[in-house]
């Protein structure tokens, strides 16, 4: 438990950190310009501050001349919009890596486990875990790492199984 | 460790014979007896030995070394039992109890407190720590609500495409750098469909043949690693959670739905779910992440650990703060959790929640999903008026929204019903991929189902300027008129008529398949789809209103107010109106409702028309049928969730609810002093009851006490192996002062501490409804009745539930769980 709540606290932290990481190219000054006479409408982008985040600044080439500019410009509107690339970045791949994890232990448990446990072909799809009674009957006690790994797993199996057969089977819970 | 040992009894519990309460019959009397004095065992040795040194197989012989020497009978009187006063999986807390425990404690602390300085600090710290923990809960729900929301709108992008710039940016995000042009605002040279990628070019009809393949794919692919993901490792995080939480709020133990795998799972899934094009949204799920969240985040604190009532104030602060991330809007977060989810609302905890609802929806921010310091995707920001007169189709969109509610409720619970009956529910997966394959099918087409559910929302609810270059907003323009970003009504040009019938035929796939898709094996909320549909039926008609009042405007309703160029309709307005209606049809909130939406928009302006569109659905949907969605998935899962709005209006009185009746045989009870340890375990190991009242003797049945089942059972097992000389013809005495026995008979059995004194009691001729109101006030799980003194029968919880559903002409036999 304490583990757990140290992981997400150092990722709701490095979340929080990275937002506030400014890489100078995700700042970007928007302005659209709606169709003026005969000019079509357009958008312009570009890398300035926010001070600086107005039509005379960003409109370039500026397609109306002198005396229209200013009309041309009322009509626009200019936004100052930033980003954080890195933290989309982060947490793309962190999420791509959980689910990765995730998917990887779910093809073990369901198909290299059984394997490597009874060395006879899997059992079907119905009960993946069904083995875990066996195993914990037939475990006996030894306290290095390992085992007391191997215990809370098939302890969780268990739950697990228990969970999935009153939402799965019976319906008695979440139907 | 908690979390082990814990975990531990239930795997124990469960090792012998499957799960053993509720509507399952337990097996015979000695299992029932050695699994509990196992999971004893367990809790004996939390701190000390490991769970590994138990024999975990056999429960015939116990191993040594759990308690350190033997208690003598003063330690047994004083230290309560670990295992004595905890809950078994599917049964209801004792409230009481809970909260006179807590309120012990501190007045421990406090008396302590002047003793030390160190005292002192920890009853500083005691008070204090309710407020970090809300701290955590919010840092910790924000930061997930931002993973999910980065890594959903990736996702749901990925199944048109791929930037090359960077895979891991969406579309939006790919063009961000470079220059679109103003009618064609998504296509920049860095983001490539998969047509394009694979065939070099994106235009023909074999492009489009291969984008919708692709589409189809990606869509099955998510749905069916989300649905594998929830089967393999949390079958709790299926569904959307709000009922089930509504249940545990109410003092329900359901134990695992807020653990760490559940957790883990829900977010994992939620973002694949959300992002295979299904008709659902996030918004439920994310309360119930919030919840697991607060409830990973009590086992830091003692204070929170051990006190069940405890724990619930801070799960009602954890379900505010997630839906102040759902719709950033952290005042309607803390209503919604006062008026949906929680059951008991102490002042303390509006405060707490809010706080944590702002913490959260502060993380959130700083985390910038979006992009632009928006916490929602569909943020509104026009300020135009409205007109009185306008109230008429506004109440024609809640009438809308309260029949629509009510027809979803109906045929959802029929659906639910029938996939919990029949074979349907057999196949999970194959259902997951059919509704799937069939939305992504009937989706790709039309290109408003096509993008996501709150993109489509946000176009909805935009109002169209100058600016903007969408179908929706192709109205035939007049460039001489020069009035700045404030157009006025105009005529609607052929894009606005081609999206008008795309948007109808959107709202009936939404409409239908959503029925299908609530209450599947993958997690799936109500708020988005229900939104949508209202902002469809909303801008259709506003559309529609404003062509009229455009083309007529020489008519009496319209001339007053709306003259040829003002721009007095708004449809965006109509589309929040209609969506303000759908969800409050649905789900019958009310202020709740009100608050977020008028949140999202940002403004008062519009607390009138949200008014009245959702007071009206709630009174057209009342009116149909009486239950929200939330209460009729309670009711079709018979949760014993006792309804805390509803009145209780029939003439029954206690005599005519209690048990025994007048043809069963009379009540089990235990005497305080003159029965043997033998006895009782005939009598605990015979019935099923989850209590026993205790008499003064059979002849006079006056009441001394009410003992549960769980605590006998472990203080007669831990005291048959503990302590010297108990032996099955002990006698067990409930009583400070034991009556004196002759030197030659066994010691006696002291159960004196795990008595409850002063059990709630009510006289026969009490009416129901006053017994109904005590139950839900003070959170009862039984009550026993009385006659002329004398202990006549006994009311628990669920006998008022079958009470309530047979008096409503419900199936009384539908409340499953003890």
């Amino acid at each position: 438990a304490v583990t757990i709540f140290q992981l997400t606290c150092a990722h709701s932290v490095t979340l929080t950190l990275l937002s506030s990481v400014k890489n100078s190219e995700d700042v970007r000054c928007k302005c659209i310009c709606p169709p003026y006479k005969d000019h079509s409408g357009h958008i312009y982008n570009k890398n300035v501050s926010q001070k600086d985040c107005d039509c005379l600044h960003v409109v370039e080439p500026m397609p109306v001349p002198g005396p229209d500019v200013e009309a041309y410009c009322l009509r626009c509107e200019c936004k100052y919009e930033e980003r954080s690339s890195v933290t989309i970045k982060v947490t793309i791949i962190i999420y791509l890596s959980i689910l990765g994890l995730l998917l990887l232990y779910m093809v073990y448990l369901t198909l290299v486990e059984p394997i490597l446990k009874s060395g006879f072909l899997p059992l079907q799809d119905h009960q993946p875990f069904a083995n875990a009674h066996d195993v914990l009957a037939r475990s006996r006690s030894r306290a290095n790492v390992l085992n007391k790994v191997e215990y809370a797993q098939q302890r969780w199996k268990l739950q697990v199984q228990e969970q999935r057969k009153s939402v799965f089977d019976r319906h008695v819970v979440l139907s | 460790m908690w979390l082990l040992v814990r975990e531990g009894l239930q795997a124990l519990a469960m090792e012998q014979k499957g799960y053993r309460r509720g509507s399952f019959q337990s097996g015979t009397s000695d299992e029932d007896m050695l699994e509990i004095a196992g999971a004893s065992l367990e809790f004996s040795a939390a701190d000390d030995d490991p769970p590994l040194d138990r024999e975990l197989a056999g429960f015939s012989s116990y191993n040594g070394g759990g308690m350190n020497g033997t208690s003598t009978m003063m330690d047994f009187l004083e230290e309560p039992l670990p295992g004595v006063g905890t809950y078994e999986d599917f049964n209801t807390i004792d409230w009481v109890r809970e909260k006179s425990r807590d309120r012990d404690r501190h007045r421990e602390i406090t008396n302590r407190s002047k003793e030390s300085t160190w005292a002192l600090l920890h009853s500083v710290s005691d008070a204090f720590s309710g407020w970090l923990l809300m701290l955590l809960i919010g840092l910790l729900a924000g930061s997930l609500a931002g993973l999910i929301d980065i890594s959903a709108h990736w996702m749901t992008d990925l199944k048109e495409g791929v930037c090359l710039a960077g895979f891991w940016f969406n579309h939006e995000h790919c063009c961000w750098k470079s220059n679109t042009t103003f009618t064609d605002r998504d296509k920049c040279p860095e983001w490539k469909s998969w047509s394009q990628l694979i065939l070099g070019h994106g235009e023909g009809a074999f492009a489009y043949i291969l984008n919708y393949f692709m589409y189809v794919i990606w869509a099955l692919m998510f749905s069916l690693l989300a649905v594998l993901l929830v089967k393999s490792f949390a079958p709790y995080a299926c569904g959307s959670g709000i009922p089930e939480i509504k249940t545990i709020l109410s003092g329900f133990i359901i134990r695992g739905y807020l653990g760490k795998w559940t957790l883990v799972i829900k977010t994992v899934t939620l973002v694949l779910a959300v992002s295979s094009g299904l008709s659902l949204g996030k918004e439920g799920p994310l309360v119930h992440v919030a919840c697991c969240c607060g409830n990973i985040l009590c086992h830091l604190f003692t204070k929170y650990r051990k006190n069940e009532a405890k724990r619930r104030e801070v799960l009602s602060a954890a379900a505010a703060a997630g839906v102040s991330v759902a719709f950033g809007a952290p005042i309607g977060g803390v209503l919604f959790s006062l008026e949906e989810v929680s059951y008991y609302f102490p002042l303390k905890t509006l405060w707490r929640s809010f706080f944590a609802a702002l913490v959260a929806a502060f993380t959130l921010r700083s985390i910038n999903p979006f992009g632009n310091s928006r916490l929602v995707l569909f943020y509104v920001e026009f300020h135009m008026p409205w007109h009185l007169l306008e109230l008429l189709p506004f109440i024609l969109l809640g009438i809308f929204g309260g029949l629509w509610g009510a027809f979803f409720i109906r045929s959802n619970i029929a659906w639910c019903r029938r996939r919990k009956s029949t074979r349907l529910g057999r196949y999970p997966v194959l259902e997951v991929l059919v509704v799937t394959a069939i939305t992504a099918v009937l989706a790709f087409p039309n290109e408003y189902t096509r993008m996501s559910t709150s993109e489509l929302i946000s176009e909805l609810f935009n109002d169209c300027g100058i600016l903007d270059s969408s179908k929706l907003c192709e109205y035939v323009n007049d460039f001489n008129s020069t009035k700045g970003d404030d157009l006025p009504d105009r005529a609607a040009g052929p894009g606005v008529y081609t999206a008008m019938w795309q948007l109808a035929l959107a709202l009936l796939m939404k409409v239908f398949i959503t029925i299908f898709t609530f209450g599947m094996k993958v997690p799936s909320g109500l708020f988005i789809p229900s939104m949508a549909v209202g902002a469809i039926a909303g801008r259709l008609l506003g559309v529609a209103v404003e062509q009229l009042a455009f083309y007529h405007h020489d008519w009496a309703i319209f001339s007053g107010w709306c003259s040829p160029g003002a721009d007095c309709i708004t449809p965006g307005l109509y589309a929040m109106v209609g969506a303000a209606a759908c969800l409050g049809g649905v789900t019958r909130m009310t202020v709740s409702l009100v608050v977020i939406m008028f949140e999202l928009t940002g403004g008062l302006e519009y607390i009138v028309p949200l008014m009245a569109a959702a007071m009206t659905s709630k009174w057209v949907a009342d009116a149909v049928g009486r239950e929200g969605i939330y209460d009729a998935h309670i009711r079709l899962n018979g949760y014993p969730f006792l309804e805390a709005k509803e009145e209780f209006s029939h003439k029954t009185r206690a005599m005519d609810v209690m048990r025994p009746r007048k043809s069963d045989p009379a009540l089990t009870v235990i005497t305080q002093d003159t029965m043997s340890v033998e006895e009782v375990e005939a009598i605990v190991g015979s019935t099923t009851y989850s209590g026993y009242p205790v008499v003064v003797s059979r002849a006079s049945q006056r009441l001394v006490g009410f003992v549960l089942r769980r605590d006998l059972i472990i203080s007669i097992e831990n005291a048959r192996k503990k302590q010297d000389g108990i032996v099955s013809t002990s006698i067990v005495c409930f009583t400070d002062y034991c009556p004196p026995l002759p030197p030659s008979s066994p010691s006696v059995l002291k159960l004196r501490s795990i008595l409850d004194l002063s059990p709630f009691t009510v006289t026969d001729e009490t009416p129901m409804e006053i017994v109904v109101d005590i139950f839900r006030k003070l959170g009862l799980r039984q009550c026993l009745v009385t006659h002329n003194g004398k202990l006549l029968g006994i009311i628990t919880k669920k006998d008022v539930l079958k009470h309530i559903a047979q008096m409503a002409n419900q199936d009384p036999e539908s409340i499953l769980f003890n």
